[in-house]
């Protein structure tokens, strides 16, 4: 039974309270549609739930199969983590060995989203949208149960929108859990929690 | 997980010696100080010589700390480095693996040329197989503690000379044994307890460096 509980989290950014109280819980196969205005706190909290931001407040809970839960989190931020001088199939094959049950080939997962016939291009050549599709092949070279997408469609085209979408759909009917940060609505199921309201 | 560390070092070194990664510029700085010091020193053969061991450790701790900024500032402006800290492996052995990568792309080069560079000072043979020697036992010591000074800069974003300045002060022990031991040999003394205590500076700076570089980056998370 795995199961992310976050309980009256509170973070603070420069000496500012960015967000306080927020509570909510995922179990297997739920995802939560973050919304709410720009600044009201979306990137904060998934960095927050990723531990890449300290908590001045509340608990994260994760209950999984062992794992810690750095070790069970994809986050997918507004950076792509690629490097513009190696290829795109060399930028994955590093992320292909971080911890967690192997998921697809780099090439599969370049396939996946619709990239595998620029796997020797340099990452420096790519579009906005391609740079976001390589960074979420990342998400399926390497499997973990809990995938934190902030913004996942900016700058992507329809075709790569669906393609996503897919992706998602894919992860949350195999049991995984999804915390989305998203102006638009999602295009699986799932709860919403709303921002600075 | 150890085929995370030893991608990340080889990646590290990789991108150091690729375009625009700055690997030769150290070389490239080593080079011009051992080129321009005989024209600074004069056309003294016996004082060039004498002075050329000094000079080449001094040329490589320099052209080793010109090359650390960009150690850790890279893979946060791009976000890598959120992703090794979700990598499972701990931020201490993701340091030192970017260290060990970085020390091959920038110091080995240093130590490979070391003996052609002596040459151009006058070194006899003796002298530039003890330089090249401590080079190779103290290079991966001024890496280790200059990832600290590359930690601390990503830390307060700031970038440049600055991590030459702060590091500088700590690799001053590294210097003073590194020279020693090559003094020791060419002065016909026993060269093994300055190559000992170089030893045990790279060895101690093999651990301290990534705890403490890894504290800094730590700190830096926001």
């Amino acid at each position: 039974m795995i199961r992310l509980d976050v309980r009256d989290l509170a973070v603070e950014r420069g000496g500012r309270p960015v967000l306080a109280g927020i509570g909510f819980a995922l179990a297997a196969g739920e995802a939560l549609a973050l919304t709410g205005a720009n600044g009201a706190g979306k990137s904060t909290l998934l960095r927050a739930v990723a531990g890449l931001v300290p908590l001045t407040g509340g608990r994260i809970d994760w209950q999984g199969s062992g794992e810690p839960i750095a070790e069970a989190i994809h986050y997918f931020g507004h950076l792509d983590a690629l490097k513009p001088t190696l290829a795109v199939a060399d930028n994955l094959i590093l992320w292909s060995k971080v911890a967690g049950v192997p998921g697809l080939s780099v090439i599969e997962a370049l396939e996946r989203v619709g990239l595998d016939h620029l796997d020797d291009m340099p990452a420096a050549y790519l579009s906005a949208g391609q740079r976001r599709r390589v960074a979420f092949a990342r998400l399926l070279v390497v499997r973990r149960p809990v995938w934190l997408l902030d913004e996942p469609t900016a700058a992507l085209d329809a075709g790569a929108e669906a393609t996503f979408g897919d992706l998602l759909a894919d992860h949350i009917a195999s049991g995984g859990l999804a915390l989305v940060a998203t102006h638009r609505p999602l295009p699986i199921p799932a709860a919403t929690l709303r921002l600075g309201a | 997980m150890t085929g995370f560390f030893l991608a990340l070092a080889g990646r590290t070194a990789r991108l150091s010696l690729g375009a625009g990664g700055g690997a030769f510029t150290g070389l490239v700085f080593f080079l011009s100080v051992v080129a321009v010091v005989p024209f600074g020193v004069g056309p003294d053969m016996p004082l060039l010589a004498r002075i050329g061991p000094a000079m080449l450790w001094i040329a490589a701790l320099l052209a080793t700390l010109l090359g650390l900024d960009r150690l850790f500032q890279d893979d946060r402006d791009d976000g890598s480095l959120d992703q090794m800290i979700l990598s499972g492996l701990p931020l201490e052995l993701i340091v030192l693996a970017k260290a060990i990568g970085h020390w091959l792309a920038t110091g080995l080069p240093l130590v490979v040329g070391a003996p052609l560079f002596g040459l151009m000072l006058g070194a006899d043979g003796h002298a530039i197989l003890f330089v090249t020697l401590t080079l190779l036992i103290g290079t991966p010591a001024l890496t280790f503690i200059g990832a600290i000074g590359a930690a601390l800069i990503t830390a307060m974003r700031r970038g440049g000379l600055i991590v030459a300045v702060l590091v500088l002060p700590f690799t001053i022990p590294v210097l003073i044994f590194g020279v020693s031991a090559v003094a020791a040999a060419t002065g016909g003394f026993d060269p093994a307890t300055p190559l000992m205590v170089l030893a045990g500076l790279a060895l101690g700076s093999l651990v301290a460096g990534p705890i403490a570089a890894a504290a800094a980056l730590r700190a830096a998370l926001d």
